[in-house]
């Protein structure tokens, strides 16, 4: 991307600054030099690059090197507040890049520049910062995206619980590609990219708070590449969607209420991990329910649906993609799920939270 | 094959409803009126709403969604109780996750917490004893609530933190016991109950004679039920056998866990710790004798209702709300006036609309395929 950068922008050489104490304090929030200290060597350092370095209080950008890549800007905003930070097969900063990224690629964006703002619990340890950092550089090093942008806060114990980071993003969708919830139509097939409920299910079993023991990690992932992959093999896919808080449940509903189809669903179809199925029969929850960090629900075409899930199946965060279902003319608005057992259940919108029952 | 898919084998549900059938095609009552069969328990409940066993049934055969739901036959008062003693000063209040969204009058547990009082869901009476163990300098009250399923936990966390010396925990005591609420049902004078599906995992715990009344005096049968979608099914078709053949037994059809005279180091610790209460006051059904239990004096510095001021004020249903009829049987949850308008999960009135185990949740949620959507309600 150095064309990107406008000559008169390029960065003087800086001395960078370094932070030597174990601990944040609010005076790394203060606006001097400590804060500087704190920014350079915790986040430029990780993210190290050109866009970012000058320090701006903007990034800056050409139109022409967007406007060559599509034809439309996409952009999305999210906050990360999870807890614990960091997990089997994540942590925040991986999941504040992958969210915002899949946020911008399943609506058939190419993801290219993110923000990170991070608001900051004084006491945090240095070195937890050091972590989230490098894996958030990681991320968008494997995402192909710069986080080129970005604001730290400090506040007092207390005021928030640990770090909670907020990412924007930019993308550019490429021309032609118009992806909808009411694009759905009836015959078209429901795919997704594989098993369901494992970063939600993972969050329940890091809280600690029971003591479950099942081998399952988060499936935290940047999905742009997939995504190009699939409308390359399925160019007339008419709508994808990451299945994040609400699982693919609420997908599904969003899809038949915009559309005016009905949806009809098979358990047996629905790939589930037998570790989670556990999880949430211990717990009284439905894994259609469970949040997902790398899965997206995809409505193609009948005729395309064959190339679609063999693009997906070949790439490596598709390799267990299959279809769970159809979109129908028969109950309208409706999510509608053929049991294991040959019987119907209405799938429907999740109310507040899901909560554990008891008995 | 896993263990529980064992449960779920679509051919041999197709097999159990095919012996259903069988067994309706002896039964001659059933043509001019279907048989109506009540699962007590709400686990039940949410297990025939989830794999859709009501459509697979024959229309001879009706279920009828019982009352064995905790949350949904606590009383708003209580509700109300709960609120007051969280919103106390220095109280911590500790509570399973499904009562947080029952309303009380004013407000539910979790507007509560929305509200400032310090409100924690925990997944077990421990979680709580352990709060109150780091927690030296605060009051931890436990929200015990359920049938004899969950009393043995109350019980013993109660007998731990007195082994302990732990003086800053105590019980805010909702347990019930579902026994005398069948009585009460069996006995009202509109009963139209054919027979009935046992609860499961409270009967791990009391074993088979506390239901031998049900037979001998109402002359109605009972199996007692697993909660996999093909225990349902075989003991939907044990119930319709014994009244093919005329009779009115109680049957074990959960024997992997449940034990003739179910657990009794677990009852030994139920009658340590509590007795029954005079009368217990269910939501939608009113007042029932003997249908709850307090802690007993011995313990007496471990029971919230003792140790703190709770108004226990008696707070009727709105008006509106036929919660009563719909825990009877006598109504169907979508013909109740309320039903999917005024009261939704989002918006419940009545506290079946609350639990995932209550009736109306669970029609809401899974039930009438062909329901208007939500919003284009008329």
């Amino acid at each position: 991307m150095s064309e990107a950068l406008d000559k008169r922008t390029s960065p003087a050489p800086r001395p960078r600054g370094k932070l030597n104490v174990p601990k944040v304090t609010l005076a790394h929030g203060g606006g001097g030099k400590a804060m500087r200290d704190l920014v350079d060597d915790v986040f430029v350092r990780a993210f190290d690059n050109p866009l970012l370095a000058t320090l701006e209080d903007q990034a800056r950008f050409r139109l022409a090197d967007l406007s060559a890549q599509g034809d439309r800007l996409a952009m999305t905003t999210d906050s990360y507040v999870v807890d614990p930070l960091f997990f089997p097969g994540g942590d925040i900063g991986k999941l504040a890049v992958c969210g915002t990224v899949n946020d911008l690629a399943v609506g058939g964006a190419v993801p290219l520049y993110l923000s990170c703002s991070v608001i900051i619990e004084e006491g945090i340890e240095v070195e937890t910062l050091r972590r989230i950092a490098r894996s958030m550089a990681e991320a968008a090093a494997e995402a192909n995206v710069m986080i080129v942008t970005g604001d730290t806060k400090v506040v007092h114990h207390g005021q928030c619980d640990k770090i909670f980071i907020n990412t924007s993003g930019v993308g550019v969708i490429r021309e032609g590609i118009d992806l909808g919830a009411g694009n759905a139509r009836p015959g078209d097939i429901v795919l997704v990219n594989g098993v369901l409920g494992d970063h939600g299910a993972t969050i329940l079993k890091s809280r600690g708070d029971l003591a479950l023991d099942a081998a399952i990690e988060s499936d935290c992932a940047p999905l742009g590449d997939l995504i190009s992959t699939l409308l390359a093999a399925a160019p007339g896919t008419r709508f994808i969607r990451d299945a994040t808080r609400g699982g693919v449940a609420s997908v599904l509903n969003e899809i038949a209420i915009a559309s005016d189809t009905g949806i009809e669903i098979d358990e047996t179809a629905t790939p589930i991990r037998e570790e989670v199925k556990g999880v949430c029969e211990i717990l009284g929850l439905d894994p259609m329910y469970l949040a997902n960090e790398g899965k997206i629900v995809c409505i193609v075409p009948e005729d395309q649906s064959a190339n679609a899930l063999a693009a997906l199946r070949a790439h490596p965060y598709g390799r267990e993609a299959c279809a769970i279902g159809r979109v129908t003319s028969q109950r309208r608005g409706r999510v509608v799920m053929n049991t294991v057992l040959g019987g119907k259940r209405i799938v429907d919108m999740l109310v507040g939270e899901q909560l554990p029952r008891i008995c | 094959m896993k263990y529980v898919d064992e449960f779920r084998d679509p051919a041999k549900a197709r097999a159990l409803i095919g012996e259903i059938n069988a067994q309706v095609a002896r039964i001659e009552t059933c043509k001019s009126r279907p048989l109506a069969i009540m699962e007590v328990c709400g686990g039940h409940t949410h297990a025939i709403f989830k794999y859709g066993i009501e459509q697979m049934l024959p229309d001879a055969v009706e279920l009828v969604h019982g009352p064995g739901c905790p949350v949904c036959v606590l009383p708003m008062g209580r509700v109300d109780d709960c609120v007051a003693l969280a919103e106390t000063p220095g109280v911590i209040f500790t509570t399973f996750g499904d009562a947080m969204r029952v309303p009380g009058s004013k407000k539910s547990l979790m507007q509560a917490k929305a509200d400032g009082a310090d409100i924690r869901m925990v997944y077990s009476p421990l979680d709580a004893l352990a709060i109150a163990r780091s927690n030296p300098d605060k009051e931890v009250i436990f929200f015990g609530l359920g049938f004899e399923t969950t009393m043995p936990s109350t019980a013993l966390t109660i007998l731990q933190a007195e082994a302990e010396g732990i003086r800053n925990f105590s019980l805010f005591c909702n347990h019930i016991t579902i026994i005398p609420t069948m009585e009460a049902i069996c006995s009202s004078p509109d009963l139209k109950l054919d027979g009935f599906l046992g609860p499961g995992h409270v009967s791990m715990v009391i074993g088979e004679a506390p239901y031998r009344f049900i037979a001998e005096r109402y002359k109605r049968p009972l199996v007692i039920s697993g909660f996999e979608p093909l225990d349902v099914l075989h003991s939907i078709a044990m119930v319709l056998k014994q009244i093919a053949e005329g009779r009115a037994e109680i049957e074990n059809q959960y024997s992997r866990i449940v034990p003739k005279n179910g657990n009794e180091q677990a009852q030994a610790a139920i009658s340590r710790v509590f007795e029954l209460r005079e009368f217990f006051e269910w939501r939608g059904l009113g007042s029932i004798d003997h249908s709850g239990v307090r802690i007993r004096d011995a313990y007496a510095h471990y029971d919230a209702e003792r140790k703190f001021a709770v108004p226990a004020l008696k707070i009727a249903d709105p008006a509106a709300c036929q919660c009563g009829d719909v825990l009877k049987g006598l109504l169907k949850p979508q013909d109740c006036k309320v039903f999917g308008r005024a009261c939704t999960p989002e918006t419940p009135l009545g506290a079946l609309m609350v639990s995932s185990e209550g009736a109306c949740a669970a029609y809401y949620q899974y039930g009438d395929l062909d329901r208007e959507p939500v919003g284009e309600d008329a």
